[in-house]
């Protein structure tokens, strides 16, 4: 039942275009009890020098979930999702996510380990815009409990 | 909170304040839609208990989240953050009653970088437990 090491550096390649939205954002920010006005009213945005609303720093999650979904799914890994939790993450912008965005994530498995009982599978995502400007590279680390090979 | 920080006024050791946010179920499910985790320790008591955990669970992200709402809220509209980064080292356990979870959030600048940059330490409890380590954001400010 252990991580598939044949994974280790594999790349996924990137999946459907996302594009950023007013609504998606207000959504997470309404999710995550943050009232923010700059994740909302366009104009307090613009008033801060950004072209729309812009996303709150840990919304490239939501991008990266759905890229990632992709490998963290794929039964040749081997991964039990349920004994799954988070064990770290880590962000870098160049600038923020803003509506109106159309961005494409590439997922790379940058890591397999074991640590004690647990195996740990670290996840590097990097979302560009379509003209190739990368906007956040996002590191994760998912543990999974009890599955150590 | 609004613009108000200023780099030259920052020296390391400054403390930026504290916050509380609360964590419910609905605040979980609210999550798992809007983030598109629906990893079921975050909404079936049932199944969180049957693989170990203590209770439904809150997803990191979220803990993260409300670490970078209070980094946002302090830093004001004018500033942008370049790295936010976390270890997750203990679960916020989240309880089927009116009240939930607590998450309080405090930080203190750890040290100052040219750009207008400062790093931010930050510290994040639930139940008297250190439920992020190693959170750290780096802010460029206006």
């Amino acid at each position: 039942m252990a991580l598939n090491r044949d994974y280790l550096g594999k790349a996924f390649p990137p999946g459907d275009p996302y594009e950023v939205s007013r609504v998606k954002i207000a959504e997470f920010a309404d999710a995550i009890g943050d009232g923010n006005p700059l994740f909302r009213d366009r104009d307090a945005a613009r008033e801060a020098g950004f072209p729309d609303v812009i996303a709150p720093p840990t919304f490239a999650i939501v991008i990266t979930i759905a890229s990632s979904s992709r490998a963290v799914a794929d039964p040749g890994l081997n991964l039990n999702y349920a004994m799954v939790v988070h064990g770290e993450q880590r962000f870098e912008y160049s600038r923020p996510l803003a509506a109106g965005d159309v961005v494409t994530a590439q997922v790379t498995i940058d890591d397999i380990r074991d640590a004690g009982r647990n195996a740990m599978m670290t996840t590097r995502t990097e979302i560009r815009t379509a003209g190739g400007e990368l906007v956040c590279t996002a590191y994760s680390t998912l543990v999974e409990r009890g599955g150590a090979a | 909170m609004t613009g108000r920080v200023g780099y030259d006024d920052l020296a390391v050791g400054s403390e930026i304040g504290e916050a509380s946010y609360p964590a419910t179920r609905l605040s979980l499910v609210k999550y798992c839609g809007a983030s598109g985790d629906f990893n079921v320790i975050h909404w079936n008591e049932r199944i969180a208990k049957s693989v170990g955990l203590p209770d439904v669970i809150a997803h990191g992200m979220f803990t993260m989240a409300q670490a970078g709402r209070f980094v946002t809220d302090w830093a004001g509209p004018g500033a942008m953050v370049t790295e936010f980064g976390v270890r997750f080292s203990s679960p916020v356990v989240v309880p089927d009653d009116d009240v939930g979870a607590t998450i309080t959030v405090s930080g203190q600048v750890e040290e100052k970088l040219d750009g207008n940059r400062v790093v931010l330490a930050l510290t994040a409890r639930s139940a008297s437990t250190k439920v992020l380590t190693r959170a750290r954001a780096v802010v460029r400010l206006p």
